[in-house]
This record gives C-alpha cells, sequence and structure tokens, in this order.
C-alpha cells in the first residue's frame, strides 16, 4: 500500500525518474535462467489459481466478498499482506538506513492497537450490518451523500494508487534488472486483470496470502546472513557506533523528544497521536481495501480474529525490513572493500551518466549535490565524477536490492526479485478488486443501474476490473510525463483517510451523530486537509505551523496534517449533529454501539477466544518497545 | 478458505516444492562442482543446500496435508 511508503521512497524514487530513464543505469543484477524460472513459475502459479477460482466466482457474494467463507488465518494473512507491498519494503529498508529503528515505528505503534481496535471493537459493527464496503456502512449511518462522496475519492485513489503502484514496479524493476518500462507494465497488467477479473476477491486473497509466503521465503534469508557476516547483533551494534559515531540508531522512543534531536525530525506527539491513531486508525479500520480482507471471514469470531493474528505478523516484519536497511550500513561494500555509502535519490539523479558520452551527465550539479547533501569523501566523489564502471552512486531505497545481491545466488535471487514482483502485483490486485466492489455496489447499482440481476452485477464487476487496470496504465504513464503528480497522489491518501476516520468513529460510537452532520464533516474534513497540503505544498515554511516546530522535516507533515483533519472533521460532525435533529434510535440498531445487540458468540476454550491473543499481542508490543526504548 | 475445493494452502505447497526442489538441485550442483557466483558473500555456508532443503520439506508437507480431497473443514 503506497499510503504508508515512506516520503523518502514515494517522492524520491519516482520524482527522479527523468534522470534515470534519461541517462543509462547499469542494472545492479543479472539474472540466471534459474532465475527466470523462478520468475516464470510463479506467474504460471497465479494464472493457474484465477483459471481454478473462475468456477467459484459466478455469484457477486462470491465475486466481492469471497463468498464470506475465509478462515480467520487466510483473512488475517491476506489482512496484513495487502500493506505488505515491495514499494514500503524497500522504502523502509532504505529508512532504516538512514534514520535506523525510528522506522519501526510505522509497523508498531502506527499498527498495533488500530488492528487490535478493529478486531475487538469495530469488527461487530461492520460485520452484523452486513455491508459489502466501507462506503456501505457510510450509507446505512449517514446516507446517501456520504455514500457517494466517499466512494468517489475511495475510487479514484485506488485507480491512481494501481497506476502508480504498476509504474514503481517498472521503474524498480528497471533500475534493479535493466528490463523495459513497457514490459514490465504490460506483464503486470497483463497477469493482474486475468487472476482478479477470473476469480474476483477470492482470487486476490489467494495471491495475497502466496505473496506473503513468497516474501518471508524471499527475504528473510538477508537479515539471518547479514547477522552471521556482522557477528550478530552485539557485532551489528559495535559496528554501527564505531562507523556512524551514535547509538541512537537503536532507539524508538529515547529521541523523539524534540524535533531536532532525531534524524527523522519527528516529535513522540506526532508519532503517537498523528501517527499511532490518526493515520494508523484511518488505514487499518477503514480503508476498504485492508476491511475488505476482513468482511470476507466466515463468521464473527474469524473476522475478529483475523486482524489480531494479522498483527503478530506485522510485529514480525521489521526483522526483514528494518534490519536488512541496518545491516546495510555496515556491510554493504564497494568494489575496492571501502564502505558503500547510500545517498538520496536526488544525488543519484544529479550524478546520472550520459549514456553517449559515458560521462556524468552534469559534474557541476553532481559535485554539489554530493558536497552539500552527502559526507562523501573527497576521494571517494572524484570516483563518482570519473563515472567509471563500479563507481555509481545507489540510492538509500536500494539498500534491500542489494543486500539480496550480496547474499542470494541464483535461484535464490530469483525467488528474492519474485517476493518483490509479487508485492507489487498483489497491491495492484488489492487495488483493483477493492475499486471493482466499490465501484459496482456503491456506485454503479444505487446510481446507475437499481435494477440489475446478479450475473448482471458480476459482469460488471469483471468489466469494471478490466478498464480499471486499463485506467491504471493511463495514470502510470502520466506519472511517466508528469512527475509531480506522485507528490499528489501520495497525498491522497492522509487527505482521505483522516477525516474519513473521524466519520466512522463517531457514527459508530456516538448515536447522536446525525446524517447531515456525517456529510458535512467527511465533506469539509477533505477540503480542510487538502488546503494544508497545498499551503505546505505552495510554501514549504508552512510546514513549522503545520507540525508545531520549525524543526519539523517532511515526515511530521503526514502524521501532523492526518491529526488535524481527524480533529476539525470531528468538531464539525459534532457542531452540526447538536443543531439538526437525530435519527430514532431504532433505525441505528446493527450500526451504532450502545443501541446494538452484539451477537452472542457460542463459548471456546480461551485459546480460541480473540481476547487471549489480544493480551498476548498487547504484551509482546510492550515488551518490544521497552526494549528498544 | 471453507469449503470444498483446493485450499491456498496446497497451491503455496506445490509452489515452495518445486521453489525448494529447483534451488536445493542448484546448491547441490554448486557444491559439487565449486562453481560459486563471484560476488555473492559467505558462499561457504551452502545457502541454496539448506534453504532450498527447508522449502522443499515445507511445500511437500503443506501438499500432502491440504491435498484435494483431504483439506480439513
Amino acid at each position: 500500500m503506497i499510503g504508508l511508503v515512506p516520503v523518502s521512497v514515494a517522492t524520491g524514487l519516482l520524482s527522479s525518474v527523468p534522470a534515470l530513464l534519461a541517462f543509462s543505469v547499469a542494472p545492479m543484477a543479472h539474472l540466471s535462467t534459474l532465475d527466470i524460472a523462478v520468475i516464470a513459475t510463479y506467474f504460471g502459479m497465479v494464472i493457474w489459481i484465477g483459471f481454478y477460482l473462475k468456477g467459484r466466482s459466478n455469484t457477486s457474494e462470491e465475486f466481492f466478498m469471497a463468498g464470506r467463507e475465509m478462515t480467520a488465518w487466510i483473512a488475517g494473512l491476506s489482512f496484513v499482506s495487502a500493506n505488505l507491498g515491495s514499494l514500503e519494503l524497500m522504502g523502509w529498508a532504505g529508512s532504516a538506513y538512514q534514520y535506523g529503528i525510528l522506522a519501526t515505528h510505522w509497523y508498531w505503534v502506527g499498527a498495533i492497537p488500530a488492528m487490535l481496535f478493529l478486531g475487538l471493537v469495530m469488527m461487530p459493527f461492520y460485520y452484523v450490518s452486513k455491508t459489502h464496503s466501507v462506503p456501505g456502512y457510510l450509507n446505512l449511518r449517514y446516507g446517501e451523500h456520504a455514500r457517494v462522496l466517499a466512494a468517489v475519492s475511495f475510487a479514484l485513489e485506488m485507480i491512481l494508487m494501481s497506476g502508480v503502484n504498476m509504474f514503481a514496479m517498472a521503474v524498480v524493476m528497471k533500475v534493479v534488472l535493466g528490463w523495459s518500462i513497457t514490459f514490465s507494465i504490460l506483464v503486470s497488467a497483463f497477469a493482474v486483470t486475468l487472476y482478479v477479473a477470473l476469480g474476483g476477491l477470492r482470487s486476490a486473497i489467494f495471491n495475497e496470502v502466496l505473496q506473503f509466503v513468497l516474501i518471508w521465503g524471499g527475504a528473510m534469508l538477508v537479515p539471518i546472513l547479514g547477522l552471521i557476516q556482522a557477528g550478530g547483533v552485539n557485532g551489528l551494534k559495535t559496528k554501527i557506533i564505531a562507523n556512524m559515531h551514535s547509538d541512537s540508531y537503536f532507539h524508538l522512543w529515547r529521541d523523539t523528544g524534540s524535533f531536532a534531536a532525531n534524524p527523522m525530525g519527528v516529535h513522540w506527539t506526532g508519532i503517537v497521536f498523528g501517527l499511532g491513531f490518526a493515520i494508523s486508525f484511518g488505514y487499518w479500520t477503514t480503508d476498504f481495501l485492508v476491511v475488505q480482507r476482513v468482511l470476507a471471514a466466515h463468521n464473527l469470531r474469524a473476522a475478529r480474529m483475523a486482524p489480531i493474528i494479522g498483527s503478530f505478523f506485522k510485529m514480525a516484519v521489521p526483522f526483514i525490513v528494518i534490519l536488512p536497511g541496518l545491516l546495510g550500513l555496515v556491510l554493504l561494500q564497494n568494489p575496492d572493500g571501502s564502505r558503500r555509502q547510500l545517498v538520496g535519490e536526488d544525488v543519484v539523479a544529479a550524478c546520472s551518466v550520459d549514456t553517449t558520452s559515458s560521462k556524468v551527465a552534469d559534474p557541476a550539479a553532481c559535485s554539489e549535490a554530493m558536497t552539500s547533501k552527502t559526507n562523501l569523501t573527497t576521494a571517494a566523489q572524484e570516483k563518482v565524477l570519473s563515472a567509471a564502471p563500479g563507481t555509481e552512486l545507489s540510492s538509500y531505497n536500494q539498500a534491500l536490492p542489494l543486500m539480496m545481491v550480496r547474499y542470494l545466488g541464483p535461484g535464490l535471487l530469483g525467488l528474492g526479485i519474485t517476493a518483490l514482483i509479487a508485492g507489487f502485483m498483489s497491491g495492484m490486485a488489492g487495488n483493483v478488486s477493492a475499486f471493482s466492489t466499490v465501484w459496482t455496489y456503491d456506485l454503479y447499482k444505487p446510481l446507475i443501474n437499481k435494477k440489475g440481476s446478479d450475473s448482471h452485477y458480476v459482469m460488471v464487476g469483471r468489466i469494471s476490473i478490466v478498464l480499471g487496470v486499463l485506467v491504471s496504465i493511463g495514470a502510470g504513464y502520466l506519472v511517466q510525463k508528469s512527475h509531480g503528480i506522485m507528490d499528489y497522489v501520495q497525498a491522497l491518501f492522509s487527505i482521505f483517510i483522516a477525516p474519513l476516520l473521524a466519520t466512522i468513529l463517531l457514527g459508530m460510537f456516538w448515536k447522536r451523530a446525525t446524517k447531515i452532520a456525517g456529510f458535512l464533516g467527511l465533506l469539509f474534513g477533505i477540503v480542510f486537509s487538502v488546503s494544508l497540503f497545498v499551503w505546505v505544498h505552495l510554501n514549504p515554511a508552512n510546514l513549522r505551523y503545520v507540525a508545531l516546530s520549525p524543526y519539523a522535516k517532511p515526515m511530521a507533515e503526514n502524521v501532523f496534517r492526518a491529526l488535524w483533519a481527524c480533529l476539525f472533521t470531528a468538531v464539525v460532525i459534532f457542531l452540526v449533529s447538536m443543531v439538526t435533529k437525530p435519527r430514532p434510535a431504532a433505525e441505528l440498531e446493527g450500526l451504532v454501539y450502545g443501541v446494538t445487540p452484539l451477537p452472542k458468540e457460542d463459548p471456546v476454550p480461551f485459546y480460541k477466544n480473540e481476547w487471549t491473543w489480544a493480551i498476548l499481542v498487547v504484551i509482546i508490543f510492550a515488551v518490544l518497545n521497552i526494549l528498544f526504548w | 478458505m471453507r469449503g470444498s475445493g483446493i485450499p491456498i494452502w496446497f497451491f503455496i505447497g506445490v509452489l515452495l516444492s518445486i521453489y525448494g526442489l529447483m534451488i536445493f538441485g542448484y546448491g547441490v550442483y554448486e557444491w559439487n562442482t565449486g562453481s560459486y557466483p563471484p560476488l555473492v558473500q559467505l558462499t561457504n555456508l551452502h545457502t541454496p543446500v539448506w534453504w532450498g532443503g527447508i522449502l522443499a520439506l515445507l511445500g511437500f508437507f503443506y501438499v500432502v496435508k491440504f491435498r484435494p480431497g483431504r483439506a480439513s473443514k
């Protein structure tokens, strides 16, 4: 999911595309025949799954909701996998290289509390209402206008995200393997269209679980082998302190008392309230892309268990993402054996080599970028300017692929690359399957054709997937032509999600919230969020007002903007509700806490009870935070 | 997934088995011939052999346990 991708990769990798594509970029790796066979096997498998599931996706309930027959394990793995895209893996490994384990906040405080809250508190309302989508819940609670507003913004977001995801994959394949952009886009788009249009949500979920296994199978070797070479955890710590002259790389909270005390430029209030509440709760509890996976569970207990199972795996992800970034700090080497320093994408772009002259295209700009933005020695800078083979700069975002190339030989490298491709493709599949559901149920059915047959809506869903992918390809090429668009697409996530969170939370837990208040709160919340984004975009100095500090860095912008947008929406809903007529309590049954009799669940042994596992998650979460304080 | 049909775990088992065998086979070849990729680190650990073996065993387990017609509800 691109929305949670760090700013460094979102605005870095893609914004430097012109330079990456215009000039020669030596591929980081060359695949052997065995690697190609591994990748081809994966494509064969996903297409096989698509064709197999076609016969089990004939009704709308089967096609859009996977028949609501997923077990807690499958729904849980799919739920967490929908957020485990390749851009995220590469971006957070790069962030760990830059900022140390501060990046882990996005996996722990930025996910675990929200996942538990979804499973234990919110899921009964989503599940009991039998809604097909999050906009569908808004329709039941606030009426048609709120549903259409949420559905249109979500559908737009999904299509653009899918296009950006597709293009990002093509760029990564170009940089890592030297593949053509068009080849990567067409192959991935074809495979995703085929298996999602055939098998619907069930196919998307199957492939997400498959991707989850592949990511662990392909990426887990990197930290294992890296730790062996670094001399274990203690060896890694000693080497990082010796190289970086700081132990702040190992602390989650200690240096977050002020914006200036940590390299990320964030404050603990932003992490706890902005990331841990507004962004995290917004994403994990109201983004239909992930909630759809849990709605496909076969009963309420499975739906409640799914996010809790997912939270165990979410807590473990830093092992394959953050640790390789930290290991890269001490293990990556230049061909001459010296420590290889990674730099920002802007520096890589400034030092691109011209294909015709085989020289750095703009030596002055390259020299200026290296001097002002890196710690490279004069000798190292001269090597880069010489443009000799093996002296090219690599960016932070390439930390994970570089570590893969360092340890994975034929076959294993193919598995690692397959894991990245699978991550991209399942991200696209998630986007288009969620788009298809929202388009069919929340836009086409209520606004265009209310009386279609069940098979008609399945056909509309299939067609919308094909059209959605085609529009995504267009969006991908639009990003290629106009790279500033990436900034806006990235911002869409935090612009929409925070107002939606406040709207749903108040709707679910405050029966006094009225229909018109919900619609106006969501509308004005989105307008407010867009305004904040534009205000900072036009003048970056305004960030100090949004994040409340002159030392705040771009990473702080998203979290504080989300926090203010969420609070603003809540205030609008509160004020409008107080002057408008509330709905009768009887109409809110099944939708709002306090007027909804929750279904009684059959008693189960303690080891099958969701509360037991949730308590265990809380204990592990607390221990990890204290351990890495 | 509940109900009839091939469970996802079977597909995962098939894929892991194929990958495991391919990687294990290459690892054995590499070990026998001593032709290690020059830029790859820690080749002395023979990673493809043991990692390929683990993947294959895990894959076989899933294929057998979740083979069509035997999937637990």
